[in-house]
């Protein structure tokens, strides 16, 4: 391979985000519209880097009402008690399931905090033309597209909780604003991992020495 | 305006131009550079078989109990919808929905559009709205999350274990089935496939999807 890699943007091609399809563009401000699919081309995501950004943040702020605040509430004859994340963890390692318990503690409090810091990662490193080690960062994408919709296990769990548990007076299960922020995180971090571009990855490395591992 | 030919593409993660190669059956491409799988061969045929299948299991899944319970002689269960209406109940409408969304709306409309997709470019060239389809198809599977579930169903089987005696569900298997059926499916679709069949909104192509050997003859298309 050359020093410089033929990309798409460089020979003058854009490809279409929705069908794949390679074409000549428009012109280079605006490429139009791709003439298998009609959809609107460009040649790298809008905004990826401050559509990230900004969801990221937003992410992180729910991400503390969604451990603080209780995901469920349940009552019985003689008492009330709110569920945390972390209390269902504790209470699952406590019972025995600890492997169960090293699950969730990995999906629900690891992965999004996981996330979040690997986005920001990426993001700073794109902005400060980084040319190192690209096919490390670009499977660290691939990864992060992956992981982040396992997040959604525990309001799972809860869900399924509620359902089942619903014996007044004797028992009964109810949810908590808590589920609302956790499902927040959780979209958040799978809508930030979709805006942000991974071409970004590669672009600094035009006219500069790939540095391969 | 000349056609490029249909095997030249970019790579999506890192927009490096590259030929995709013949593949053998089941065989992949993936990107030089950064790794990515750029083209899968499927076969429409067998897609089309395990969408069929998909389809019943995901009725069953839906409307078979998943698991159920008794305590002190009362008993309850729960099925996946039921699930989601009592988050609703509870007050977190908003969550509900998701849920909604996540287990059922979206695996639904994965397997619904696929079959769609998949009955309309037996002939070449397939109507544009298949194009539109194509693109569902693919947001659908990316919010569905029937193998998180999975997970989220076994995870509240073992806490409710601790209070009463539970019974797993006809839905629970179905649900299993369903995680190997849909993964299955979206392995041997071949999206560039149907995409070729698909008729242009320029009213250049569909070229004919030429067995993609790095026949440059292809390039003289037009």
């Amino acid at each position: 391979m050359t020093a410089v890699a033929r990309t798409g943007m460089r020979e003058g091609f854009v490809s279409c985000e929705a069908c794949g399809l390679l074409s000549r563009p428009a012109g280079a401000e605006e490429p139009g519209e791709c003439p298998r699919c009609g959809a609107e081309l460009e040649f790298r995501r809008r905004d990826a880097i401050q559509r990230t950004w900004a969801l990221i943040i937003a992410a992180a702020i729910c991400y503390l009402p969604a451990n603080i605040l209780p995901v469920m509430r349940t009552t019985t004859l003689t008492s009330e008690e709110p569920d945390t994340i972390i209390s269902g963890v504790v209470y699952l390692y406590a019972s025995g399931s600890w492997y169960l318990a090293l699950i969730l503690l990995i999906a629900s409090v690891m992965i999004p905090l996981a996330k979040l810091a690997a986005l920001a990662y990426l993001l700073v490193t794109v902005q400060r033309g980084s040319v190192r080690n690209n096919r490390e960062r670009a499977r660290l994408y691939r990864v992060l597209e992956i992981i982040g919709r396992w997040s959604m296990v525990d309001i799972f769990v809860a869900t399924f909780v509620v359902a089942l548990i619903q014996l007044k007076p004797l028992m009964s299960v109810a949810p908590e604003p808590g589920v609302l922020f956790f499902s927040a995180v959780v979209i958040l971090t799978i809508i930030a991992a979709e805006s942000f571009d991974p071409r970004l990855i590669w672009d600094s490395s035009h006219g500069k020495q790939e540095t391969n591992d | 305006m000349a056609s490029l030919p249909m095997n030249l593409v970019a790579c999506p993660d890192c927009d490096l131009l590259q030929r995709i190669p013949a593949l053998p059956p089941r065989g992949t491409a993936c990107c030089p550079r950064c790794g990515r799988k750029i083209a899968t061969s499927g076969s429409l045929e067998r897609t089309t078989a395990l969408a069929i299948a998909a389809a019943i299991v995901f009725l069953f899944a839906n409307v078979e109990p998943l698991m159920g319970l008794s305590v002190a002689g009362r008993e309850s269960s729960t099925t996946i919808a039921g699930g989601a209406w009592q988050m609703w109940v509870g007050g977190e409408k908003i969550s509900a929905l998701l849920i909604a969304l996540f287990a059922v709306v979206a695996p639904a409309l994965e397997i619904g559009f696929l079959l769609a997709i998949l009955l309309s470019v037996r002939r070449s060239p397939a109507p544009r709205w298949v194009g539109t389809l194509l693109r569902w198809v693919e947001i659908a599977n990316s919010w569905s999350m029937v193998e998180v579930m999975m997970l989220g169903i076994l995870v509240s089987l073992v806490k409710i274990a601790a209070l009463a005696k539970v019974v797993p569900g006809v839905g629970i298997f179905a649900v299993a089935g369903l995680i190997v059926l849909l993964a299955a499916m979206s392995s041997s679709f071949d999206p560039r496939e149907a995409w070729s069949r698909v008729r242009w909104v320029k009213g250049e192509g569909p070229q004919r999807a030429l067995p993609s050997f790095g026949s440059d003859a292809a390039e003289a298309g037009r």
